[in-house]
């Protein structure tokens, strides 16, 4: 499988002097899910900017989509990814949740057929068909979030970053958006997410790597990366609770097994029940 | 049972220019050292609840408020700000809106400063703080260079420095990382402990909820739906389906087994429940 993300010796320097990547290599194939996780200043939204091009690396690279960050505009970045923020407000600016998803194909030049189809797609997509309409500030963060992803989706990108996508979201909101992505990914395509919510981390992403003061300090299958709790302490990360328990369990389950669901544990436990 | 420090009765509240009333007949009391977790969907009217603790709705609001909400003794409708201020201390979702100094030093020491303290207890009352939050040796930054987690403790620890009776925090771990978060639990535990304080917390998290709440109110669309314990409130399903409400992951292993058609002897909230209470059927 190609990588459709190539981070190459990554330093990143911020203007007074703070060095918050201090040489990041990773490969992220087409299709994976990956979760990114560490303390809060880990250096992972600036990882994300240096993904999307609005960070340019102090040293090394970033690639793609096979194109070099440094040398491509953001406005062209944009069509390969889309970049979802942790605060929807600051995204959104149109009268409209139609406007503010078609303010994004309008950018392409596409002709209004096109520009429709997308919007519609998205709005599909999304579930805001009804809301179309609406004035974006007047939705729930639920449904404002989901706009911001509309309009990421009607770029037809090949990857989709969200940082931070359920931070001030109500259990319905998060799992809305968490089956976006989920449908997104099922389509073939990539998905980055940054999160504190490490039960979602556990549920969804294949791939889990672990930030800590610049540096990667984990990158391996989300299941690997929970199995070493102690690592995971230097970034302030606990496993979700269902996998602290499964680790508890091990004995009497007599099973050496990494438990990332609640229903994995379940099974496990009504199976030793039985028999 | 002591008198309570939070007296709310038959409150109803709208918005000015608005003719919906987003709070409708909320009763409940909070006695002196508890700590009350407040949950419910997005919109419920959690955050508009915390402003009206505090005052701040409607004195510097506004809108259309009935029954009446008396904190120590102290009617919020009526009292000077800055003096139930002293009283009541308010932690604000996003913190960016509450921070204005240059350093993270004096953002903590204001609220202290303007107590009139002696200059020694200030800085006293504000070390303490920035220790409580895990922020030493962050004094001299300034406060919008700091990553949204770190900005959310420097909101707590400046409300912290002016010790008041009462703190009531709105969604404060919502950017915060697990161990971060559980800090800010561990704080707010101390507090109470410590300072005898009383915690009103606005937050989704119902892990922390069932470790560290006495009782949890539970907000929907405008009205209390419940409020109990957080053992009462976990595994009361129709509460738990209305409000969307995440249960914790132990809780959710009890009811998946109980639908494989095992059942534990009691309903857990907290993890080693859950354990012990598994160990007991499978040992």
């Amino acid at each position: 499988m190609t990588n459709i993300i190539r981070i190459q010796n990554l330093i990143y320097t911020y203007p007074n002097g703070f060095t918050a990547l201090k040489g990041i290599n990773i490969d992220i194939k087409k299709n994976d899910f990956v979760g990114i996780i560490g303390q809060n200043g880990a250096g992972k939204s600036t990882l994300l900017k240096n993904i999307t091009g609005l960070l340019k690396p102090t040293s090394g690279d970033v690639i793609v989509g096979g194109l070099n960050t440094k040398h491509t505009s953001v406005a062209r970045l944009s069509t390969k990814l889309g970049f979802v923020l942790q605060n929807p407000d600051r995204q959104l600016f149109a009268d409209t949740v139609y406007n503010e998803v078609s303010f994004g194909p309008k950018n392409l030049k596409l002709t209004e057929q096109e520009i429709n189809e997308r919007v519609e797609y998205a709005l599909g997509y999304t579930g805001l068909s009804s809301v179309r309409d609406k004035f974006p500030p007047a939705l729930s963060a639920g449904e404002r979030a989901k706009v911001v992803i509309a309009s990421v989706i009607a770029m037809k990108p090949e990857i989709i970053i969200l940082d931070e996508p359920t931070t001030g979201q109500d259990n319905r909101g998060c799992y809305q958006i968490m089956n976006i992505a989920k449908e997104f990914h099922k389509a073939g395509h990539t998905v980055i997410m940054v999160t504190h919510h490490m039960a979602l981390v556990a549920e969804y992403a294949c791939r889990t790597i672990v930030f800590c003061k610049g540096e990667v300090l984990l990158d391996g299958s989300t299941e690997e990366v929970f199995s070493q709790p102690e690592i995971l302490k230097k970034s302030y990360i606990l496993p979700p609770q269902i996998t602290q328990m499964g680790s508890e369990l091990s004995t009497v389950l007599n099973r050496k097994k990494t438990y990332l669901t609640v229903s994995d544990l379940s099974k496990d436990i009504f199976t030793r029940y039985q028999g | 049972m002591s008198k309570p420090v939070i007296e709310v009765n038959n409150l109803y509240y709208r918005y000015p220019r608005s003719n919906d009333y987003v709070l409708k007949d909320i009763n409940f009391s909070v006695e002196k050292g508890q700590f009350l977790a407040i949950t419910g969907e997005n919109g419920a009217g959690k955050t508009t609840l915390s402003l009206i603790l505090s005052g701040i709705i409607p004195q510097a609001k506004g809108g259309k408020m009935h029954g009446n909400v008396i904190v120590c003794g102290l009617d919020t409708q009526k009292e000077d700000l800055a003096v139930l201020s002293q009283k009541i201390g308010i932690v604000l979702e996003d913190p960016e809106t509450q921070l204005f100094t240059t350093k993270v030093f004096n953002e903590v020491a204001f609220g202290a400063e303007n107590l009139g303290l002696p200059r020694e207890e200030i800085i006293k009352r504000a070390k303490w703080a920035l220790k409580v939050v895990r922020l030493e040796g962050y004094e001299e930054r300034h406060p919008t260079m700091l990553s949204g987690g770190q900005k959310q403790r420097v909101a707590i620890a400046s409300a912290l420095t002016m010790r008041p009776d009462i703190m009531v925090l709105d969604e404060p771990t919502s950017q915060l990382d697990p161990i971060g978060t559980i800090e800010v639990f561990e704080v707010v535990k101390e507090l109470k402990q410590k300072y005898g304080m009383t915690i009103i917390m606005v937050t989704h998290k119902s892990e922390e909820i069932a470790a560290f709440a006495d009782n949890v109110l539970v907000i929907n669309q405008g009205e209390l739906l419940t409020f109990g314990t957080p053992k009462e409130v976990f595994s009361n399903k129709e509460v738990i389906k209305k409000a969307w409400i995440t249960i914790p992951q132990v809780s959710s292993l009890y009811l998946d087994l109980l639908d494989k058609g095992l059942q534990l002897e009691e309903f857990p909230i907290l993890p080693e429940e859950g354990v012990r209470l598994v160990k007991q059927k499978i040992s």
